[in-house]
């Protein structure tokens, strides 16, 4: 039992270690915006072997590859856009978390948003039905109804 | 009457929602189609695997209907499914390989083990063409058309019922 234990403890200290790992070469950055633009891209990608994770925070080797381009070409001056669609362009929408907004996307943005507005057309319309039905007026056989009623209740 | 159709609408949008997202969830993630779809193979520069001095470009793709094989010694899958390659090249398709993050003599090592179906090995070791290739594990095999734009692609392993029934008519297809 112990040494099952010790195993168990040695191997979680292991992978451990790996995750650790992962994803943290040591980047030299003259400026500290282009470090803070290296992070955002690199966690807003995602790793195309992996599916749930992002390259800064994946093992696999294709990470390592996107984390170094990244590097490369924002120190070759490029934009994020621009270091957004060189990615796109070679794996994918599939790899921004954030898809972007355009034909195929539409339903994808605008759903919520419709999805809203439905409901507050809905409760609207609710309402308007209620204060419709609550004004409109008694009809004649009612009212005599309601008054015999107060009166029996009054003669008392 | 009125309302009660209003009040139905809701369900029926909670319902339409809830078989779309659930078709959604049967879908594969991994069986998505390379953003290089209908574009042109990329440009590089690089060199044979069996000769360091002779160059080689992207003009090598263009004049014939051919299949590119992205490979390394390293992928095991890649070893499984070289039968399958040298079973295309005798069906007189024009076949040229990528050696992706290998080292030449590993390389060689695989070819004169397991078979040469290939024309040409490129070269990769630093994997710049695979990158702009959109690999992101090997194996992967590209059906370029004979104006150098990519018409299929296969991801991983290429059993026998993947060439008989995809890989064959496609190359017909684009012949």
């Amino acid at each position: 039992m112990a040494l099952i234990r010790l195993i168990l403890a040695l191997t979680m200290l292991v992978m451990a270690s790996g995750a650790v790992a992962a994803g943290i070469e040591l980047r030299e950055f003259d400026d500290p915006v282009k470090e803070k633009r290296y992070h955002d891209l690199t966690s807003s990608m995602r790793c195309p072997l992996c599916e749930n994770q992002a390259i800064d925070d994946s093992d696999a080797p294709i990470s390592a590859d996107m984390r170094e381009r990244v590097y490369r070409l924002i120190e070759d001056g490029q934009s994020d856009t621009e270091i957004i669609n060189h990615m796109v362009q070679r794996f994918g929408e599939y790899i921004l978390y954030n898809p972007r907004l355009e034909n195929r996307t539409y339903l994808l943005w605008g759903l919520p948003f419709a999805l809203v507005l439905l409901g507050v057309v809905i409760v609207v319309l609710m309402i308007r039905a209620r204060r419709h039905a609550s004004a409109k007026a008694l009809s004649a056989e009612e009212r005599q109804r309601i008054d015999a009623l107060i009166n029996r209740k009054g003669s008392s | 009457m009125k309302r009660r159709l209003l009040l139905l609408l809701l369900p029926v949008c909670f319902l339409g929602l809830a078989l779309f997202f659930y078709q959604g969830l049967a879908l594969d993630p991994s069986q998505r189609d390379s953003a290089l779809m209908a574009r042109e193979f990329p440009a590089f520069e690089a060199t044979r695997l069996r000769d360091e001095n002779q160059r080689v470009d992207q003009s090598l793709l263009t004049g014939e209907v051919t299949l590119v094989n992205v490979w390394g010694e390293w992928c095991p899958a890649c070893k499984q499914e070289m039968p399958q390659l040298l079973e295309l090249a005798d069906h007189g398709i024009r076949m040229v390989g990528v050696n992706y993050r290998d080292s030449r003599e590993k390389g060689l090592e695989f070819l004169s083990e397991f078979g040469d179906p290939f024309e040409i090995n490129i070269f990769d070791p630093e994997g710049e063409l695979g990158f702009d290739l959109g690999v992101y594990g090997a194996p992967e095999t590209f059906l370029v058309d004979a104006d150098g734009v990519i018409r299929y692609h296969h991801k991983g392993y290429v059993s026998p019922e993947d060439v008989r029934e995809r890989i064959l008519p496609e190359v017909e297809k684009w012949r």
